[in-house]
């Protein structure tokens, strides 16, 4: 007795209330064939609303130019590759939480890992805007981006550049990150085809689904499938921040130029990408009463991921100091200490104080076991990860070799409303999906669940 | 309880897909696939909500020769990216910038494994559909009454007739006899 009651303690259960298969297939598709609550509406309203500013701000950036953006000489990068940055990061935890915890057998990953991935594919096509529309002509950036035969010029890119590296990386990243999570929800796409009332819901999920029967001989291959794209994914997510950070590291710019750039970056992301984890899925598992599958222990789990990333850059940020000290470059030098205590200073001691100082908190447990001290050290987190990306690009730009062309980068409105819409279209994309497919995977649940029956001396 | 066959599968003509029953759990569905091989029957299959562990080896199934698909992909997407890059740098269009070489393993390496990487994925992806025989839309099983509970709680088996001479009304009388429930003959 004395044992079970210590395992719990440690090991506290990952589903509560010992559903059975039945219960948790009510319970996740009813959410998805039930009414949305009166909060859902509000919510979209408004989102909806930030959405189309955003179609409104890029509509008026493509007739206009992008001088319409704050970014110019010394400072040609701004606030849209930070936002690039900024989202792109935020999509690393999704697949980190399907793929490399997939690997290590993390079995808490069961729950969050659809609605982690989800984030990841509306975080990636956030990202992608802000590229393409620093083109200024996104109508012509297929021949610039991708190997198209370019009829006018008859050129192609420069595979010498990180930039088109950073292309790869990216649209690679987001296809893999679709297929993985379509491959994963097609499965329940059948359960949900079963359940339909309507003949248009039966058509859509019956489509959709592709026929999925649940044949043993479907599972075999699955499950290799899965796994094998769990394994190529892995290395994947860790390339694509590296890749990202390229576009800096392997410029010549003082502040750009170090080695220690991808590892910092993937460890950000994983940060960041957490830290959204954590802020929507608090909201979701409230409004939805998702307690029984999204536990204290998933949370606290998710903080403690939150806390060790921290750490990382926290310790990033101190190498790239003593670094800059210790390589005897006055360049170098001259960058970091500009960085901390030039006209940017307020950016810089923002991103420290969310980024290094406060997830401390989370060593106390009784912070990172309390919902609303995690959803706004969460909050925190993203806004210092943002600074982050700013404090690397502009800091690093704005004080070039030559004296005269110094300057302050300052936003405009356009810049600020452009991202506060790309907001808008995260969120609207994220509550589409909470209403029409089912958030948690309901058979990875029941698997576990079938699991912890067969085997209860492994119970966690 | 008599067996309920469908009126289309007993009608002269028409092939009979198999007999179908439904089981309450994992292992008494293991346990029926076990019994229904010690009696001879081989062409057999299971629907179930989730991956039942060990059903592959209760089935005598093989390996899924997957990975080997995967592989190729990979090792495709490799090849394409690293065509790619040589020949639109060093052939198609040579253009020496920053003074750099027109062609080199170094960099390419970024592009060749991200294109390795995506290949490997819808290898896998596609080859796991087209060797699940999916998309299909329809499927003989889904006639069972209760073939929605396959993908919610409950476990079906099925004894598919094989060429010559199924007795389907032995076989829905075994899967009884395996305490198997809402067992039905299935019209193909």
């Amino acid at each position: 007795m004395a044992d079970i009651a210590i395992s719990q303690e440690l090991n506290p259960a990952l589903v509560l209330g010992e559903p059975n298969y039945a219960d948790v297939t009510r319970k996740v598709s009813g959410i998805v064939e039930g009414r949305m609550p009166r909060a859902w509406y509000v919510a979209i309203a408004c989102t909806g609303s930030l959405t189309l500013m955003l179609g409104a701000m890029l509509a008026y950036l493509a007739f206009t130019g992008i001088g319409v953006w704050g970014n110019n000489s010394p400072v040609g990068w701004a606030w849209d590759i930070t936002n690039f940055v900024f989202w792109i990061g935020i999509g690393h935890a999704g697949t980190l939480i399907s793929a490399i915890l997939f690997l290590f057998r993390q079995r808490w990953r069961t729950s969050i890992n659809r609605f982690a991935e989800a984030m990841t594919l509306f975080a990636v096509a956030c990202a992608g805007i802000f590229p393409l529309f620093h083109t200024g002509r996104p109508w012509r950036a297929i021949y610039w981006l991708f190997p198209v035969p370019n009829p006018a010029l008859h050129i192609w890119q420069n595979f010498r550049s990180p930039l088109i590296w950073d292309v790869f990386a990216v649209s690679t990243y987001a296809t893999v990150s679709a297929l993985f999570w379509y491959t994963g929800l097609v499965p329940d796409l059948a359960t949900l085809r079963d359940r339909a009332k309507t003949r248009g819901r039966k058509i859509v999920f019956g489509l959709l689904s592709l026929g999925w029967r649940g044949s043993a001989r479907h599972w075999k291959h699955y499950e290799l499938a899965y796994l094998l794209l769990a394994g190529i994914s892995t290395p994947l997510v860790l390339s694509v921040h590296t890749i990202v950070s390229f576009d800096f590291a392997v410029s010549v710019i003082p502040g750009w130029h170090t080695t220690i750039f991808p590892p910092y970056f993937v460890a950000g992301a994983i940060f960041s990408g957490f830290a959204m984890v954590v802020t929507l899925m608090v909201i979701a598992r409230q409004v939805f009463d998702l307690k029984q599958f999204v536990t204290m222990k998933h949370l606290e789990n998710m903080c403690k991921v939150m806390m060790a990333t921290s750490m990382i850059v926290g310790f990033a940020y101190a190498t790239e100091f003593f670094i800059a000290w210790y390589s005897g470059n006055r360049y170098e030098r001259f960058v970091f200490l500009n960085r901390a205590f030039g006209p940017y200073w307020w950016a810089y001691w923002t991103m420290v104080s969310c980024n290094v100082f406060i997830p401390q908190l989370f060593w106390l447990k009784r912070v990172r076991t309390s919902i609303p001290a995690m959803f706004v050290i969460s909050i925190l987190i993203n806004v210092g990860m943002w600074f982050e990306r700013f404090v690397i690009i502009v800091t690093s730009l704005h004080r070039d070799f030559l004296p005269s062309s110094w300057g302050y980068f300052r936003p405009t409105a356009v810049d600020i409303l452009t991202l506060t819409g790309s907001f808008g279209l995260f969120l609207t994309l994220f509550l589409l999906f909470v209403r029409f497919l089912p958030m948690i995977s309901m058979a990875e649940v029941k698997g576990m669940l079938a699991a912890d029956a067969a085997h209860p001396e492994e119970r966690p | 309880m008599s067996t309920f066959v469908q009126p289309a599968a007993t009608a002269q003509g028409v092939a009979v897909y198999g007999a179908v029953a439904e089981f309450a759990s994992p292992e008494s569905l293991l346990a029926a696939i076990r019994g229904a091989r010690e009696r001879g029957y081989t062409r057999l299959d299971a629907f179930t909500p989730f991956p039942v562990h060990g059903i592959d080896e209760a089935l005598g199934a093989r390996r899924s020769p997957l990975g080997w698909i995967v592989l190729g992909a990979g090792l495709a997407g490799t090849a394409a990216a690293l065509l790619l890059i040589w020949w639109t740098g060093a052939v198609d269009y040579p253009l020496v910038v920053a003074g750099k070489p027109l062609f080199a393993f170094e960099f390419s390496i970024p592009v060749t494994f991200e294109l390795a990487v995506l290949f490997a994925a819808f290898g896998a992806v596609v080859g796991m559909f087209a060797f699940n025989g999916l998309p299909r839309l329809y499927h003989p099983v889904f006639q069972h009454s209760r073939f929605e509970r396959a993908t919610d709680d409950k476990f079906l088996l099925a004894i598919e007739a094989d060429a010559g001479g199924f007795d389907a009304a032995g076989a829905a009388e075994f899967l009884r006899g395996l305490g198997g429930e809402h067992v039905e003959v299935i019209a193909e």
